[in-house]
């Protein structure tokens, strides 16, 4: 008998015989928020981020080198943003992008509950951009903003990218006395634009 | 040594019990203010609870729609019986790639098959990317939380370990200095690995996904940088479907350590360009609970620590006094249903208050639990003489009222007299960590009579 069959056969013989359905979310009533932005704004704060609305996508390059004036390698995915040509994806090894200072990326949707943005880019080729650069800038569009994850998981699908992630701000630690630091090994900064 | 003995070691420094203590009971008011900032928070404990009590009943079905669908992705998905299958299958894969170094991020279930000197005796460098994982790892010790496996260090321990293996500055323990210098030292090793092994938050059954969850971004980078990562999880941590993720990504930060998310909760349904994602599904003694009317519920956790968190005898008492991989409430009860004899004093370690059943996201009924481990335990025989004999002339007692309503006078009567020096001696256990209370003059018994004036 392969590992396989043995596991399912311990399990079918031992688990319990009683009949509980799964839960229907439609009609279940979650949070709301008066202004979403607003939500998402205080939300990201509170996790060491930081997000800003723009008037139009005319103000981006000026407002991510307001934030990042002495960036030299910048990674950029996002049409709208002339502050590079690269985006990152003609690199034959993710490990060419450990230098890069900005990656400036397209986010899909933002959660107003917990200051997360589902970042997706079926286009990128290298997951590790995510987390090798040293800021992330993440550019949403201004009405895709939803309050909980409930909304958030009626939207996402693996099937094309076969990868996605739910970002929360910067990376942090508090392993050392409970001290919460900020910047452990992916970025030290998070900065999400809706324009 | 039993969890009396070791606890006894712990706090012989007040100063250390006090801070852990009061560190802990920090992030437990932390986790009180998120769950109280979500309005629905209780459907969501009850939606939690009804998912797993449903995966469980369907566990076989679950577990093979999602290799099915896994498969499909591109995934390899293998199956360990037990921790032995579970390390030899790992280290063929890495011996399939000609590998010698890996990047590995936190999982309680690596901790439980102990993968690394395994790893390690074949040749392999194995880095834990964590940061607490990291500093213990230096120090040769186990995780003391599963979710803060650091918590038992002071900063000044970290300085310590840090300049003796990385090199840091003497004396420097400062927190945001030593994360950095950290930071630095594991860039190199993530650039230079060429395996990555982490554990697994969730795998969902209809999306043949796996999805980690972590605040540092190391899981994320250990899995996207090398070619090859390597996903390991027990049977229990299959969801049937993705929507579902939506009630446990509200649950589980926010009952961990008080954030309203990880930083990253990252899906993972495909390998990296050109690259390998293997998953290991690993029974190890898990499926026998499944069948158990009093423990089924404990394979329905999802690891946050809100339990050691709350536990007033965790907090006072530290995870190595549990000396088990899972320690705390949880770790009490899964431990014994495992292996009794091994970790017969586990559920002892405990006050009955209930505490961890009400903070548990899952409404898992761990008090109850450990209640019910401690009548196995008698009942196995494993109590010591002078615990089962002091039992046994108490359980006569009680069922003997006459009996009871004399001791207890006799003890009002005389036990005040008693001198210190023979209450407090090595000879009355009782006295050892106690205070001997002011009696009062009468029992309760005689004082409802009195003003009842019946009986």
């Amino acid at each position: 008998m392969s590992s396989k069959e043995a596991i399912l056969k311990s399990i079918r013989e031992h688990k319990k015989d009683v009949s509980i359905g799964l839960p229907d979310f439609s009609s279940f009533e979650t949070m709301k928020f008066d202004n979403l932005f607003e939500q998402f704004k205080n939300a990201v704060i509170s996790v060491g981020g930081n997000a800003m609305m723009l008037k139009s996508i005319d103000e981006l390059d000026e407002q991510i080198k307001a934030l990042h004036p002495e960036a030299k390698r910048v990674i950029s995915n996002v049409n709208g943003c002339n502050l590079s040509s690269d985006n990152g994806s003609s690199y034959d090894t993710p490990n060419e992008l450990d230098s890069v200072e900005v990656a400036v990326i397209e986010g899909g949707f933002a959660v107003a509950e917990n200051g997360s943005v589902w970042i997706q880019n079926s286009q990128n080729r290298h997951r590790a951009l995510y987390y090798l650069a040293e800021h992330i800038v993440v550019v949403v569009k201004k009405d895709e903003i939803v309050p909980t994850m409930f909304e958030a998981y009626e939207r996402v699908s693996l099937d094309e990218a076969g990868y996605g992630t739910f970002m929360s701000g910067p990376s942090k630690t508090a392993d050392i006395e409970q001290s919460l630091v900020i910047g452990a090994h992916g970025a030290k900064s998070a900065f999400i634009f809706f324009v | 040594m039993g969890h009396p003995e070791l606890a006894a070691k712990f706090v012989d420094n007040e100063d250390r019990a006090h801070w852990h203590d009061k560190a802990l009971w920090f992030v437990r008011e932390k986790r009180d203010r998120m769950a109280k900032s979500v309005p629905e928070w209780e459907s969501l404990r009850a939606f939690a609870k009804q998912i797993k009590t449903n995966t469980m009943q369907n566990l076989d079905v679950y577990l093979e729609e999602f290799e099915k669908n896994a498969t499909a992705n591109g995934i390899k998905v293998h199956w360990a019986k037990d921790d032995k299958e579970h390390n030899e299958i790992i280290l063929k894969i890495i011996q399939s790639h000609n590998a010698t170094k890996v990047v590995k991020s936190k999982s309680m279930l690596t901790e439980e098959c102990h993968l690394n000197p395994h790893l390690e005796a074949q040749g392999i460098e194995v880095v834990d990317t964590d940061l607490g994982e990291r500093i213990i790892q230096f120090r040769k010790e186990p995780p003391s939380h599963i979710v803060l496996p650091a918590i038992h260090l002071t900063k000044e321990d970290v300085s310590e370990t840090f300049y003796e293996h990385i090199g840091t500055e003497k004396g420097n323990a400062d927190p945001t200095y030593l994360t950095r210098a950290a930071r630095a030292h594991l860039r190199e090793k993530f650039l230079g690995a060429q395996i990555g092994i982490t554990g697994v938050n969730y795998a969902i059954a209809d999306s043949g996904a796996v999805v980690v969850c972590t605040n540092e971004g190391n899981a994320d980078l250990g899995s996207t940088l090398p070619k090859v990562h390597i996903a390991c999880m027990g049977i229990e941590k299959i969801i049937p479907r993705l929507k579902d993720m939506a009630v446990f990504t509200r649950l589980l930060a926010r009952s961990a350590t008080g954030q309203p998310i990880t930083s990253y909760t990252t899906h993972f349904a495909s390998p990296v360009e050109g690259g390998e994602l293997h998953v290991v599904i690993v029974d190890n003694g898990r499926s026998p609970i499944l069948g158990s009317d009093n423990y089924y519920q404990s394979l329905h956790c999802i690891r946050c620590g809100a339990c050691m968190n709350t536990c007033p005898v965790f907090r006072r008492s530290g995870g190595f006094s549990y000396e088990a991989t899972i320690p705390g409430p949880i770790g009490s009860t899964l431990e014994p249903s495992k292996n009794i004899a091994a970790h017969f004093t586990m559920p002892y370690a405990c006050t009955l208050c209930a505490s961890c059943t009400n903070v548990c996201p899952i409404k898992i009924d761990l008090h109850q639990q450990l209640y019910y481990h401690r009548q196995d335990i008698v009942e196995a025989g494993l109590l010591s003489p002078t615990k089962q004999r002091a039992l046994n002339m108490a359980g006569w007692v009680f069922k003997h009222p006459k009996m009871l309503d004399f001791g207890g006078k006799m003890a009002r009567t005389f036990v005040p007299f008693v001198p210190d020096f023979i209450m407090y001696s090595s000879l009355n256990v009782w006295g050892k960590y106690r205070k001997m209370m002011d009696f009062p003059k009468k029992s309760f018994k005689e004082m409802y009579v009195e003003r009842k004036g019946s009986k």
